[in-house]
C-alpha cells in the first residue's frame, strides 16, 4: 500500500486548482492569466498521478503525458496570441480587449 | 518519512502558488511558478511516478518556462527595462524563491541519504508507462501528435506578422 493517503493528494490537487482558478479570475495581466492556467493544468496532472499511484496502474502517468502535450500546445499558441495582442493594442490588460469586430 | 516529506512539499507548493498569484511583476510570479512546478515534481517522485517527475522538471519547469521568459523579455523594452533589472538585482526579491528551492533541495538530500528510496510503496516505472502508451493508448498518442502539429502551425502563423515587421527595421 502507498504511504501517502489518496484523500490528501486529491485535496492538494483541488487546492492548487482553486488557486489557479482564482488567479485566472482575479488577475488581468494576460501573462499572469496564462501562468495561472499552467497551475490548473498541473493540478489536474497531480490528480491523475495520485489516482495512478493509488491503483498501481500506468494509466495515470499516460494521462499526465497527454496533459503535458496539451499544456505545451496551449502555451505555444497562447503566447503567440499575447504577442499579437501586445503588438496591436500595446497593452496586456485583458479588460481592454472588450470590443469585437463587426 | 514519505508522509512528512509529502506534507512539507505540499506546503511549499501551495505557498509558492499563492505567492505567484499575488505578485505584481510577471517575472517575480514566474520565479514562484517555477518553484510550484518543482514542488509538484517532488510530489510525483514521492508518489512513485519517477518518469512523470522527470518530465515535469524538464518540460514544465524547463521548456515551457523558457517560453514565458522569452515572451516577457520581448515585451519589455527601453530604459524602463534597465531600471527594472537594476531593481531585480537587489537582494530580497529572490530570497523567497531561493528559500523554497533550498527546502526542496534538502528534501532531495534526505531522500538520497536514506538510500534513494522514499518508501512510496507501489512504483510505476517508465517501462510500464511506455508499454501502456504504445499499447492501449496508441490512438491517444496519435491525437497528441496531431495536437502538437496544430500548435506548431498555430504558433508559427500567429508570430509570423511580427517577424515580417522586424525584418525591414533591420535593413534601414
Amino acid at each position: 500500500m502507498n504511504g501517502i493517503p489518496m484523500e490528501h493528494g486529491l485535496l492538494l490537487s483541488a487546492v492548487l486548482f482553486a488557486l489557479g482558478l482564482a488567479g485566472v479570475l482575479a488577475r488581468r495581466n494576460l501573462i499572469m492569466m496564462l501562468m495561472s492556467m499552467e497551475v490548473m493544468f498541473n493540478a489536474t496532472g497531480l490528480a491523475f498521478i495520485v489516482a495512478g499511484s493509488r491503483w498501481g496502474q500506468a494509466d495515470g502517468q499516460v494521462m499526465f503525458l497527454l496533459i503535458l502535450t496539451l499544456a505545451a500546445a496551449e502555451v505555444g499558441v497562447g503566447l503567440g496570441l499575447v504577442l499579437q495582442i501586445f503588438r496591436r493594442f500595446h497593452t496586456l490588460d485583458a479588460d481592454s480587449l472588450n470590443g469585437m469586430k463587426g | 518519512m514519505a508522509l512528512t516529506l509529502f506534507y512539507i512539499t505540499s506546503a511549499v507548493a501551495i505557498f509558492a502558488t499563492v505567492m505567484m498569484i499575488t505578485r505584481l511583476n510577471a517575472v517575480h510570479g514566474l520565479l514562484y511558478l517555477i518553484l510550484s512546478l518543482l514542488a509538484v515534481g517532488v510530489l510525483f517522485f514521492l508518489l512513485g511516478a519517477q518518469f512523470a517527475a522527470v518530465l515535469e522538471v524538464i518540460i514544465y519547469a524547463g521548456a515551457i518556462m523558457v517560453l514565458f521568459v522569452f515572451v516577457i523579455m520581448m515585451l519589455n523594452q527601453g530604459q524602463q527595462t534597465i531600471n527594472q533589472e537594476q531593481a531585480w538585482l537587489q537582494p530580497g526579491i529572490w530570497v523567497g524563491p531561493s528559500l523554497l528551492a533550498s527546502i526542496l533541495f534538502a528534501e532531495m538530500l534526505v531522500i538520497v541519504m536514506s538510500g534513494g528510496d522514499a518508501e512510496t510503496g507501489y512504483i510505476v516505472n517508465a517501462k510500464q508507462v511506455g508499454i501502456a502508451l504504445y499499447g492501449p493508448y496508441l490512438l491517444a498518442v496519435e491525437l497528441a501528435s496531431m495536437l502538437l502539429l496544430a500548435g506548431l502551425v498555430g504558433a508559427y502563423h500567429l508570430a509570423k506578422p511580427i517577424l515580417k515587421i522586424r525584418k525591414p527595421e533591420r535593413n534601414s
